[in-house]
């Protein structure tokens, strides 16, 4: 399939006088693993926020899968969001359910999945995380890296056809980031969701990505197949921006 | 001047009539505070402001006046308005209505302090707002907020002398009578002061025990 699934026309955001995007135009197809990089405040979490509608442009017109966010009326907003899930950099889990009733509380009283068909749904996704043992825990008896997989699990318990990871391992330390980063891997390889994310794990993003944008004030001022991007990127801005990312490493 | 103990036995079971006039009144103006305080919360969150300020003005001019002129208010004002309460009714609902303001003030700071991150992940999955209040939301501040709530059940109970002023016969009310007709002041009074003690203990015990179990069913603890 080679139509937009997603797309940005003209889009802009400012918080105050500072431009968060400016004029943004850009697509994505079904199915397409799509990294945004960059430096910090260049815009990259704003755009899964709008699409994830917690945030709205202040002009321009977004489009998930033919159908319009902003303006449009909450039937047609919980349409979309129906179709996409996002996973936090805080991971977000909520601190009073238990991991089983974070995963299968959205499907039940969203989708109306039946609960033991949500529990089984559940267990599978566990294991594809790696964490079927702490079923029953509470996710303050976890560690951080353990919550983010429960919170992967979770966002992929939904069945989105969209998934937006915004910096998920931005606050892990090394080693528990890649275990996170290894969960994603198996996820991006067994399941065909169209997947948006934040990142600064290079190596994460050349393994996943079909395409990786370079996003500078607001503007994309690079865009092409992760190998070309990242090994041989052209504009100066983004080799400046890969050697910072790669020293920081 | 010796501390009769036959005449503090004599005045007990006049105190315990009005403790149990006192008792009443928190059981009607405690759920009423708690229920009305929840509901003063949304408007004052609302993004419209013409919801928003009157709300906020009644709740501070409420919060910043003093029970006892709000109980004249409803005892001696309202029946020229023709609402005609009776005097237990009247102080019920006067500590009802006074608490709420203060409730609301603590549920309002308990919903504040759940994250942001939390609504952002209720969004994320969709959830309805219904939902997002009932499983996320509401979960999370309620064990903040059920200390300072415990806290103003023994605030509301100590308050509860002030309907004397309204003619409620209450445990105070009642020692002054006692004290009238035996001259001895000493004892009633006394008496009085150990049952607010003894009410105030246990409404304590209670408050933590509810704080205790909330969090160990929430696995909060």
């Amino acid at each position: 399939m080679t139509e937009d699934f997603i797309t940005f026309r003209n889009v802009s955001k400012r918080f105050g006088k500072n431009v968060v995007l400016d004029d943004l135009c850009f697509s994505v197809r079904e199915r397409q693993r799509i990294t945004l990089i960059g430096p910090s405040g260049s815009g990259k979490t704003t755009i899964l926020r709008m699409l994830m509608t917690l945030m709205r442009p202040d002009s321009g017109l977004i489009t998930v899968g033919g159908d319009q966010l902003f303006p449009a009326d909450e039937q047609q907003v919980a349409r979309v969001r129906r179709r996409m899930t996002m996973v936090f950099q805080q991971y977000n889990l909520f601190p009073n359910m238990n991991v089983l009733r974070n995963i299968t509380m959205a499907p039940m009283k969203v989708l109306g999945v039946p609960e033991d068909e949500a529990v089984d749904r559940a267990r599978k996704l566990l294991e594809l995380v790696g964490l079927t043992a702490k079923l029953s825990h509470y996710p303050s008896q976890l560690s951080g890296g353990q919550q983010q997989r429960v919170a992967i699990a979770r966002a992929l318990a939904m069945q989105p056809d969209v998934l937006l990871l915004d910096e998920v391992t931005a606050a892990l330390d090394p080693e528990l980031a890649a275990e996170v980063l290894d969960v994603l891997r198996d996820v991006a390889d067994s399941l065909d969701v169209t997947m948006l994310c934040v990142t600064h794990a290079m190596r994460f993003a050349r393994d996943i990505s079909d395409q990786v944008l370079m996003f500078c004030t607001g503007k994309i001022i690079e865009s092409g197949p992760p190998e070309q991007i990242l090994e041989a990127p052209q504009h100066e801005r983004t080799q400046r921006f890969l050697r910072s990312v790669l020293e920081e490493v | 001047m010796n501390f009769d103990w036959n005449v503090a036995w004599h005045s007990v079971p006049a105190l315990l009539d009005g403790l149990l006039t006192a008792l009443l009144s928190i059981a009607i103006g405690y759920p009423l505070a708690i229920a009305l305080g929840l509901l003063l919360v949304f408007p004052q969150r609302s993004a419209r402001p013409w919801i928003r300020i009157p709300v906020r003005v009644v709740v501070e001019f409420i919060r910043s006046t003093p029970l006892l002129v709000q109980l004249f208010f409803l005892f001696y004002v309202l029946p020229a308005f023709g609402v005609e309460l009776s005097a237990f009714a009247t102080g019920a609902i006067g500590l009802g209505l006074h608490y709420a303001t203060y409730t609301s003030e603590v549920f309002r700071a308990g919903i504040e302090s759940v994250p942001t991150g939390q609504w952002d992940a209720a969004t994320a999955l969709n959830l309805s707002t219904t939902r997002t209040w009932w499983s996320v939301v509401l979960p999370q501040a309620i064990p903040k907020v059920l200390p300072p709530l415990g806290n103003y059940a023994i605030a509301m109970f100590k308050d509860t002398p002030q309907l004397t002023a309204i003619t409620v016969l209450e445990v105070l009310s009642a020692a002054r009578a006692e004290g009238a007709q035996t001259f001895r002041y000493l004892e009633a009074i006394t008496m009085a002061g150990l049952l607010y003690l003894l009410v105030s203990l246990v409404l304590a015990w209670l408050a933590r025990r509810v704080e205790q179990r909330y969090a160990t069913t929430r696995g909060i603890a």
